[in-house]
Formats: structure tokens, C-alpha cells, sequence
């Protein structure tokens, strides 16, 4: 019991640090390991309280793919690191207070939700009997029946993300010779070869 | 000691709000905001998990799938674009990102 509570306490507390190393960092590849470490233990955080799922594929989605391709990209791109820490302080004023705002309107929810909850303890001795399937097999049974056009339209958004990443960043660069296989398969016979009539002891 | 539902709505509740500061400060780079974004839709899965199972319905955690879905491809489609305009304009600064005059 205590030492659930342990638990959240230091992952929500490494969450919530390394979120603000991504935010503060001065280095954009910093900022990113700093993203992979926040999405880890949010990953910890939701198999805290049981949502084994949803916490592999947080960390095989956003650490396996969103992570590796910011990394990629940060890396890619030639940026200048002292140009773009210039202004950092001149946005802080306006930027705390409207996080300010935010923050007290969010904890305002929080106190108005919160109140009369239910805790880890009572959910794993609730649960125990009401669900006997796990946390898996219950989403299964969900989503490829109830949900399963909202299924098949999450695979449709990622097909377009897929077909617009590649139309936004295919070039065709001049100059570069590539192989046509259309071109080498419809080549005949005489455009291929040529017959010369060769005379005696004349030569081609 | 007991770890309830307002528990992880604060901590979803300080990961909105970073993310919220960073779109602020980072005014020059683009990267840095895309991550911000990506950090305030961990806050938004955390909260719907968290709903999800505090109250016993599973819904909510098909939801935050489908929240990590549009996310996935939101970076893929922003970072495409970030590509595209650097190999175009040799820089990713915000403030210089006016070509459609907005």
C-alpha cells in the first residue's frame, strides 16, 4: 500500500522533471531524451493503476517511433543552437501567466473531480470480482466490436499521415540518373540491335 | 497515503501546463514546440487512463489509443513539414515562418 503510493510519488516526480528539461533544455537532442524518459514513466504510471495496454503501446509508439523520428530530424536539420536560445526570457512573463491560468483552472477540475474518488486500494479489491478478464482481452472485446469502425478510421488517419509525409518530402533532384524498368523491359528488338552488312575484307 | 483519481489528474494537470510554457519560451524553434505538443497529449492520455480506470469504464482507454493515433501521425505530418521548409528556407525559426502572411 505504501509502497504504491512510493511509486507514483517518484514516477510522477521523474515525469514531471524531465517534462520540464524538455521544455528548458538547451540542446533539441537533449529535449528529446529528456520526451523519452517522461513517456517511460508515464508508462509506469499507467501500469500502476492497471492499464498494462495502453502503457506498452505508449512506450512502443511514442518511444519506438515519435521519439526516433524527432531524434532523426533534430539531427538531420543544420540548426543553430545560439540563435534559437535568443529571446527565451522575453516570452517567460506572458508565458507564466498564462500557464499560471491554466494551471489553476486544471487544479480547480481536480478539486471538483477529485472529491469523493475512488483510490488504487479499493479498485484492486473492487475489481478483483467484477472483472475477472485482464486489462487487454477487455480492450480487444471493446474495440474490434463496439468500436470498430473507429478502429478502422484510426488506420485511415494513419494512412494519410503516411501518403502526406511522403508527398510533403519525395523530391525529384535533376541530374540524378535512375533506373527505369518500364523503359528497359519495353525496349525491342530494333532499338536494341542493329544488322550491318559487313563486306569481305572491308571491315565495319 | 492513497493513490486516487485527483492524483493523476495533477499530474496530467502540471504536464498540460509545461507543455503550455514551453510553446512560450521556445519561440525560436519549431522542434522544441512539436515536442510541447506531444507532451500536453501524454497529459490529455493520462487523464483519459486515469478516468478510464477510476471509474470502471474501458472506453476511456480506447479513446487515449485513438489520442495516441492522431498524435503519431500529427508528428510525422509536422516534422514532413518542418523538413520541407528548411530545405527551402535554411531555417526553422518561428518568427520567420510568415510566407502565407497569417
Amino acid at each position: 500500500m505504501i509502497l504504491q503510493a512510493l511509486a507514483f510519488y517518484v514516477f510522477a516526480a521523474i515525469t514531471v522533471a524531465s517534462a520540464a528539461m524538455v521544455v528548458v533544455s538547451r540542446n533539441p537532442v537533449y529535449s528529446v531524451l529528456f520526451l523519452i524518459l517522461a513517456f517511460f514513466n508515464a508508462a509506469a504510471l499507467f501500469l500502476l493503476i492497471g492499464a498494462e495496454f495502453i502503457a506498452m503501446i505508449l512506450v512502443i509508439v511514442y518511444v519506438g517511433a515519435v521519439a526516433v523520428l524527432f531524434l532523426f530530424v533534430v539531427m538531420m536539420l543544420d540548426i543553430n543552437l545560439t540563435e534559437l536560445r535568443e529571446g527565451f526570457l522575453e516570452y517567460f512573463p506572458v508565458g507564466a501567466l498564462i500557464g499560471a491560468v491554466v494551471f489553476a483552472e486544471l487544479l480547480l477540475g481536480v478539486g471538483i473531480i477529485g472529491s469523493g474518488s475512488t483510490t488504487i486500494e479499493a479498485l484492486n479489491t473492487h475489481g478483483a470480482q467484477v472483472t475477472a478478464i485482464d486489462n487487454t482481452r477487455a480492450i480487444g472485446q471493446v474495440l474490434y466490436t463496439q468500436y470498430f469502425y473507429l478502429f478502422q478510421v484510426a488506420g485511415l488517419v494513419l494512412l494519410v499521415a503516411m501518403i502526406g509525409a511522403i508527398v510533403l518530402t519525395l523530391r525529384s533532384r535533376p541530374g540524378v540518373r535512375r533506373q527505369k524498368a518500364g523503359d528497359q523491359i519495353n525496349r525491342t528488338k530494333d532499338q536494341a540491335m542493329t544488322v550491318v552488312k559487313v563486306p569481305t575484307r572491308g571491315g565495319v | 497515503m492513497t493513490i486516487g483519481l485527483s492524483h493523476y489528474l495533477a499530474v496530467a494537470a502540471v504536464l498540460f501546463t509545461m507543455g503550455i510554457l514551453g510553446i512560450f519560451l521556445n519561440r525560436k524553434n519549431v522542434i522544441v514546440i512539436l515536442m510541447c505538443v506531444e507532451l500536453m497529449l501524454l497529459a490529455v492520455n493520462i487523464n483519459l487512463v486515469a478516468f478510464s480506470v477510476f471509474h470502471g469504464n474501458i472506453v476511456g482507454q480506447i479513446f487515449a489509443m485513438l489520442v495516441l493515433t492522431v498524435a503519431a501521425a500529427e508528428a510525422a505530418i509536422g516534422l514532413a513539414i518542418l523538413v520541407v521548409y528548411f530545405r527551402n528556407r535554411g531555417t526553422i525559426e518561428v518568427e520567420d515562418i510568415n510566407a502565407m502572411k497569417g
